[in-house]
């Protein structure tokens, strides 16, 4: 094993030239998850990226680490088998809203109903990049793309709550110009036990620039976003002196020392729903941080174990035990 | 048992029984009982379940007909039989689908005790058939009884109810033919007893039908001999029962095993491939994982993601399943890892007929990927041989890292043969080394004799590097749209396919090297094709046989072969899509031989398709 302490970011820019669009939201995000790999303790050679198709998906040529440029929206799929066959590894999976939540939408949600223990970085800047702007399961209805001239009519998924209805034990949000807090998130979601999926708001610069502006701008962004932390009060603003509350089934504005606690290990995910769907432009500022963080039972782990537990009851079996098992006869 | 009466003994060959009822009437575990017993007594045997798509069609009707062949024989057989020489029809409307097979003079048993106005109606019978007794009985040895009371009587003091009791009539049947074709009792007695120890009422009332049915041939005329059908002279050895889907999952376990690796089956259930994964699902103790995916796509997907972590991974469908498999096969070429695509083919296309079996899926398998995707083909030809075939696609995936598909269908996965135990030390390893820490070879360096690339696992340290579908450049993988490289990379992977040819065994060419015609076949055909041959061997014709494991790369002696032959035919269970291979590959000007019925070859149909071709 590497001396796994001692790591520095550089250590895991690989030698590959990064080839995303001047301006980019996914430079702020692979500079952000280069820094959280080489703090988190893991052996470098332990890391195993995977990724779909997309922008985003090219993430792992630039990581140097064990990485997997896959098809499509089969992402999960991959990254399950690569996690079961070697619970070992340290399995992060790269993807955007058209990759997971379009064509790989069947894998995501089977990969959170099942709970492996993997991570998920899902770059969401509600466009189709790759294939030069077309409007995806993100995009905003009445949006210009290429492939909605005059408006896009297609409701938009919304990535939280498709999370938490399809179970993942842990789901998060943060935004690619805000460092700090997406190192926080990413280290929060390694530290989960279960499967993690994180929500990146991030920006195309040349598809949909400013899509997240009224809600990550410096300007603004203070007094539109609250960020939940588990256990403390849900507040904001730049003194921090602003604060959210539940009201029976409603979410109101109040002042900091009248905010509800937060809490992500609500099993039912009721106010986690609630708060995750509300209107981006209402006064009710927009969360991020950590929508839920459960424990409940890993699959990897549950593999290997009954794995083991059948060994232990009917011994190891050898070729001659494989051949020789069932009803035989003799012939002499 | 007293005997009433004295019939004689007589030694038969070869006969063929099938059991034909409604999907509840508990055919297949009939079969498979005669089966078993037949296999315990040495016989030579070959099976064919024939089942429908509904699990519990509407009882008494024409498409809810569940039947099972069984073909027993003190020779060397290689098909479940074209006719039986018994039919036991359980109710109207398995006479009406079965009866134009049964052999002329055979022996025909109904259950009289089901042919009643509404069952008339179910299988669309506008009258009666068993009205014309004495035709039947001109034809057949008709044997009309009431199963049903017969069973009613036989478990009466039982304590269950008429429609539990009735259940058992089956096993009366079974327990008739024991007696006309002299089986014993005690494996079937000892299986009830497995399996249903822990109802007492139930083993009960199941023995007494078995015995019932014993008594009731015995005592009554209803055979005027009894049969005897000895031993088969198989190689000596260990023997067990073994079906296609069986044999395949031991194949895989045991190539695994060979290859010192552990076993990742990603599948998503589908007809006829089910039982792969059910198989493998019970050998976790081998090292086997199993893992049912959400969907076609991701069991492979999640296959190639356990391979790439240093798993054997292995994938198992039917045809509609592979054609959702298709890209991530081109992704499989693309990084050129090891990984086994099991496809137990159907008859197709779309839905097609899950239940019945077609060998339409080669074109697929040989063509079905988007660029130039080259992938040996493996092929298994009787269900004991799956197991072979599963260890050879194993060995040429992990050897030249490369993924490979093995073609089986419904026939083979279904039926059953008695299998030659191999002794484990007699099965060659497979060499297989992951790069370790310090290896200098770049990831898309290669083998100067096999042109595979090293498989180097993540969690190897100071090997890290990146793959995937982008096309890479020689030697490093990093992404290159060089034109050049990209022309390199495209010879690269067909020739490192084409090189697995170099590793086949010689063509067995069955009859002579040279003569008029040399039947060519693949997969399921095999047992047919010899059958028809050895036929054609008896009355003198120059008729040699080739049956091809390999199918993609061909091997490197079949141009040759099939040239000292004046002619060249091929039979498939599809329009002639291995023919049109060989067509293009060879240009010989080959005969093809089809058919589309959802049904395996006859031999004697094979036979008459040679002669005609020989008098043409």
């Amino acid at each position: 094993m590497s001396p796994a302490t001692e790591y520095k970011k550089k250590d895991f820019v690989s030698d590959q030239e990064v080839r995303w669009c001047p301006g980019c939201g996914d430079y702020a995000i692979l500079a952000g998850v280069q820094q959280v790999f080489a703090s988190l303790g893991v052996p470098k050679e332990n890391f195993a990226v995977v990724s779909g198709i997309g922008c985003s998906s090219r993430f792992p040529y630039y990581m140097n680490t064990y990485g997997f440029h896959t098809i499509h929206g089969r992402a999960p799929a991959i990254a399950s088998g690569v996690k079961i066959a070697n619970p070992d590894l340290d399995v992060w999976i790269i993807t955007g809203d058209g990759d997971a939540l379009s064509i790989g939408g069947n894998h995501i949600i089977h990969a959170m109903r099942r709970n492996l223990n993997i991570k998920v970085l899902l770059f969401n800047n509600r466009i189709y990049g790759l294939t030069k702007g077309q409007y995806s399961p993100t995009t905003v209805p009445g949006k210009v793309t290429a492939s909605s001239p005059y408006g896009s009519l297609d409701q938009p998924f919304n990535p939280i709550a498709l999370a938490l209805g399809a179970n993942a034990s842990f789901v998060a949000r943060t935004v690619d110009t805000q460092p700090k807090h997406l190192k926080e998130v990413l280290a929060a979601a390694h530290a989960h036990k279960g499967f993690a999926f994180v929500e990146i708001l991030q920006n195309c610069v040349i598809f949909n620039d400013g899509a997240f502006e009224h809600i990550v701008d410096r300007k603004v962004r203070d007094d539109r976003q609250v960020d939940l932390r588990d256990g403390q009060p849900m507040v904001f603003g730049k003194e921090l002196d602003k604060g959210v509350r539940f009201a029976g089934n409603s979410i109101e504005l109040c002042s900091a020392d009248e905010a509800s606690n937060w809490n992500a290990s609500e099993a039912t995910s009721a106010d986690a729903m609630r708060l995750c769907q509300g209107s981006e432009t209402a006064d009710i500022p927009v969360p991020i941080g950590i929508f839920k963080a459960i424990e409940r039972l890993v699959l990897d782990e549950e593999i290997h174990q009954q794995v083991a537990a059948t060994t232990e009851k009917l011994g190891e079996g050898t070729l001659e035990s494989l051949l020789n098992a069932g009803e035989t006869w003799d012939i002499d | 048992m007293a005997s009433t009466q004295e019939i004689p003994l007589q030694q038969v060959d070869d006969v063929v029984i099938r059991f034909a009822g409604d999907s509840g009437d508990g055919m297949q575990l009939t079969g498979n009982q005669f089966t078993n017993t037949s296999a315990l007594l040495g016989n030579d045997i070959a099976t064919f379940p024939d089942y429908p798509a509904e699990i519990r069609a509407p009882i008494g009707t024409v498409f809810g007909v569940s039947g099972f062949q069984v073909r027993f024989s003190s020779n060397d057989i290689h098909t479940p039989g074209d006719q039986p020489d018994v039919l036991v029809a359980m109710n109207p409307a398995a006479l009406k689908v079965n009866l134009c097979d049964l052999k002329e003079g055979g022996t025909l048993i109904v259950n009289t005790g089901n042919f009643g106005d509404r069952d008339l109606a179910k299988a669309h019978y506008d009258s009666n058939p068993l009205d014309d007794a004495d035709e039947l009985a001109d034809k057949y040895n008709f044997i009309a009884i009431d199963l049903n009371e017969a069973t009613l009587n036989a478990v009466a003091d039982c304590g269950l109810t008429n429609k539990q009791a009735l259940r058992s009539k089956n096993l009366l049947a079974l327990g008739m033919l024991y007696y006309a074709y002299s089986r014993p009792l005690d494996t079937t007695e000892k299986w009830l007893e497995s399996k249903f120890g822990k109802k007492p009422e139930v083993l009960e009332a199941n023995l007494k039908a078995l015995r019932a049915g014993v008594m009731i041939a015995e005592n009554s005329e209803f055979f005027a001999t009894q049969y005897k059908v000895s031993s088969a002279p198989l190689a000596h050895g260990t023997y067990r029962n073994m079906g296609g889907n069986a044999a395949l999952s031991m194949g895989l376990v045991a190539g695994a095993k060979l290859a010192n690796l552990d076993l990742f089956y990603g599948s998503y259930p589908i007809t006829p491939a089910s039982d792969v994964l059910h198989a493998l699902a019970r050998y976790k103790n081998y090292g086997v994982t199993t893992y049912q995916a959400e969907d076609e796509i991701a069991a492979i997907c999640s296959s190639i993601g356990a391979s790439w972590a240093g798993s054997l991974g292995v994938t198992g469908t039917s045809g509609p399943g592979l054609a959702l498999k298709g890209e991530a096969l081109g992704l499989s070429v693309m990084v050129e890892q090891p990984l086994v695509v099991v496809n137990v083919q159907r008859a197709g296309p779309s839905t097609g007929m899950p239940t019945k079996t077609e060998q339409s899926d080669l074109n697929q398998a040989i063509f079905g990927r988007n660029g130039e995707a080259p992938m040996p083909i493996v092929s298994c030809s009787s269900p004991g041989d799956c197991f072979e075939a599963a260890i050879e696609a194993v060995r040429i995936a992990v050897t030249y890292m490369t993924p490979v598909i093995l073609l089986s269908d419904g026939y083979i996965g279904n039926g059953a043969e008695p299998f030659l135990v191999p002794d484990a030390s007699s099965l060659p390893k497979i060499a297989n080394e992951f790069a370790k820490e310090g290896d200098t070879r770049q990831p898309f360096d290669r083998d100067p004799e096999t042109l595979a690339r090293p498989w180097i696992k993540p969690g190897t340290p100071g090997l890290e590097h990146r793959v995937g579908g982008l096309e890479k450049s020689e030697g490093t993988g990093n992404v290159s749209y060089e034109a050049e490289n990209h022309e390199r990379m495209t010879m690269l992977r067909e020739q490192k396919v084409n090189g697995i040819a170099k590793s086949y065994k010689p063509l067995e060419v069955f009859g002579e090297d040279s003569g008029d015609i040399l039947v060519l076949g693949w997969g399921s055909t095999y047992g047919a094709i010899r059958g028809a041959v050895e036929r054609c061997h008896r009355q003198g014709m120059k008729v040699s046989q080739v049956h091809l494991r390999n199918i993609w790369p061909l091997p490197l002696d079949l141009k040759d072969v099939l040239s000292k032959f004046d002619k060249v035919v091929i039979p498939e269970l599809n329009r002639g899509q291995l023919n049109r291979v060989i067509r293009g590959e060879y240009l010989l000007d080959t005969i093809s031989i089809s058919k589309m019925q959802g049904k395996p070859f006859g031999g004697a149909e094979l036979f008459e398709h040679f002669q005609n071709i020989l008098n043409a």
